[in-house]
């Protein structure tokens, strides 16, 4: 099997995707999808009740992919669970061959289909890849000692367009300095600007995987700019999309175009399709 | 102080069901501030319930109904007028209703008539803004007195999360993110090395409840 970490470490320019567990345990399409990723991306991202709307675990699909042989990234947010629940699946998911956590702050149950939940936040995003590290060495969060440890390839997520920078690049350090070791990025559009992000980066020990958010219409890329934080679509993408004859078609072009260029500096790029994951083959392959 | 809202009045009406007297209870603090338990509130649910048929032996609206001894003094000065009622509503806080059921007694039922929200800032006269969050570890000398438990929705404590827009919280638009404001004002005060240390993960077992406080120059007196 492909491995995230040998991918990584190969100085190869390195594709991963993110594929959404199904609403249901009806996972065919989730397999379907993962199947024509196989081969294709170094790993996979298992996404963690994205937008807090309730779905097949993410520990879950992560173990359906390893059956399927691609490597998971199993996403894991703090909004869900405390310290004890999340150690406890942090370890279930090494025993069960999962070797990539993303750690994550989660969104927020209001943006969700259970606002009444309780929002569990008992950890934060760094404090959790802090968490994974000591695992890692086979101790949990407060020093005791495991009869096993993990070692987990961990890795955050950071938005190299967020207004204003500097907090975030703040906080970008403190998941270096905790332990991330690969970042997949926010996406973006805005190229020269996150070059200067990468090159910030760089100054680090870390892999950066730039965020490629598949845009499927130019009402989609309209949609980013007012819902989605830390998005902006320029005016010339949309453009472009709305004077397209198949916005979708233009929307891949993009895409390949932007890994294209990404190819020529960057360590490599993290496709989100959300619900086109059908496409993703499409866009690796106009990107070569 | 404490806000307090009222209660939608059918789930009053659903506690006192099969019971003909009551007997009011207000509060001269913060119900009274938030017009949820002052005078003119306890006469508004007087005339509601007495509408209903509900006959209402009596009220009291004491300075501060979270006070044990205040309600000992009221079940005193209206002991027959509280023996009288089938149920008492209480119209304060949490703290006042659970006041009240602790002098009532396990006899008699003790209803609130309004639901405790938070522990508030006030900007003036009815301008409330949730002000602590009461989590027992003070962090504002490290985030330059804005604090991240009770102005993140997340309560994050190392910093903004993706959802900054422009400064703005992805919670509600209309609020300033609190990690770009302890960002903004740690870099006006030169401390921004504050920002770059890992915050621990918070101690909640300082939050083991119910917690109870005796200060160090009452405890040979109680």
């Amino acid at each position: 099997m492909l491995t995230l970490r040998d991918a990584l470490t190969s100085n190869r320019f390195v594709i991963t995707a993110e594929i959404c567990p199904p609403k249901g345990t009806d996972t065919t399409a989730f397999i379907k999808n993962a199947q024509l990723l196989k081969n294709r991306i170094a790993a996979a991202n298992v996404t963690d009740n994205q937008r807090a709307v309730m779905r097949l675990s993410s520990l879950a699909c992560s173990v359906l992919l390893l059956k399927e042989g691609i490597d998971p990234v199993f996403q894991m947010t703090c909004r869900d669970r405390n310290r004890i629940a999340l150690q406890s699946d942090i370890l279930g998911a090494w025993t069960l061959g999962i070797s990539n956590i993303l750690a994550l702050s989660g969104d927020h149950v209001s943006f969700g289909d259970h606002r009444e939940a309780k929002p569990v936040f008992d950890l934060d995003s760094v404090q959790l890849v802090q968490t994974i590290s000591k695992l890692n060495n086979a101790r949990n969060m407060n020093d005791t000692s495991l009869n096993s440890g993990t070692d987990f390839l961990i890795g955050a997520v950071v938005a190299p367009e967020a207004n204003p920078l500097e907090p975030e690049m703040i906080k970008f350090e403190k998941k270096v300095l905790a332990g991330a070791r690969f970042f997949q990025t926010q996406a973006f559009y805005d190229m020269e600007n996150f070059k200067r992000f990468y090159e910030y980066a760089k100054r680090f020990d870390v892999k950066i995987l730039a965020g490629i958010l598949l845009l499927k219409s130019a009402k989609m890329a309209h949609f980013l700019n007012k819902n989605v934080p830390g998005v902006t679509v320029p005016t010339n993408i949309i453009e472009e999309l709305e004077s397209a004859p198949d916005q979708l078609e233009k929307g891949i072009e993009i895409a390949a175009r932007q890994i294209r260029e990404l190819k020529t500096f960057c360590d490599g790029a993290h496709i989100m399709a959300i619900g086109q994951e059908e496409n993703v083959p499409k866009i690796i392959e106009s990107a070569n | 102080m404490i806000i307090t809202r009222k209660k939608n009045f059918n789930k009053i009406l659903e506690y006192l069901e099969g019971k003909t007297t009551v007997f009011l209870f207000g509060c001269n603090a913060c119900a009274e501030q938030c017009e949820t338990g002052g005078e003119n509130e306890v006469k508004e649910m007087t005339n509601l319930l007495e509408k209903r048929g509900k006959k209402i032996t009596g009220f009291s609206i004491p300075d501060e109904t979270c006070y044990t001894m205040l309600i000992k003094k009221t079940f005193r000065e209206n002991r027959d007028d509280i023996t009288a009622a089938d149920a008492l509503l209480v119209m304060a806080c949490g703290a006042g209703v659970k006041a009240v059921a602790d002098i009532a007694g396990d006899e008699k039922p003790v209803f609130p008539a309004l639901d405790t929200l938070y522990l508030a800032n006030v900007a003036r006269y009815g301008h409330f803004s949730e002000g602590c969050a009461m989590c027992g570890e003070c962090l504002l000398g490290e985030t330059g007195g804005i604090c991240p438990h009770t102005d993140c929705p997340k309560g994050l404590l190392n910093g903004p999360c993706g959802g900054v827009v422009n400064g703005k919280c992805e919670v509600n638009i209309q609020n300033e993110c609190a990690w770009i404001r302890i960002y903004t004002r740690l870099k006006k005060q030169g401390r921004l090395e504050v920002l770059k240390r890992i915050t621990p993960p918070k101690d909640y077992s300082v939050q083991i409840k119910p917690r109870n406080t005796i200060i160090e120059s009452r405890k040979k007196t109680q």
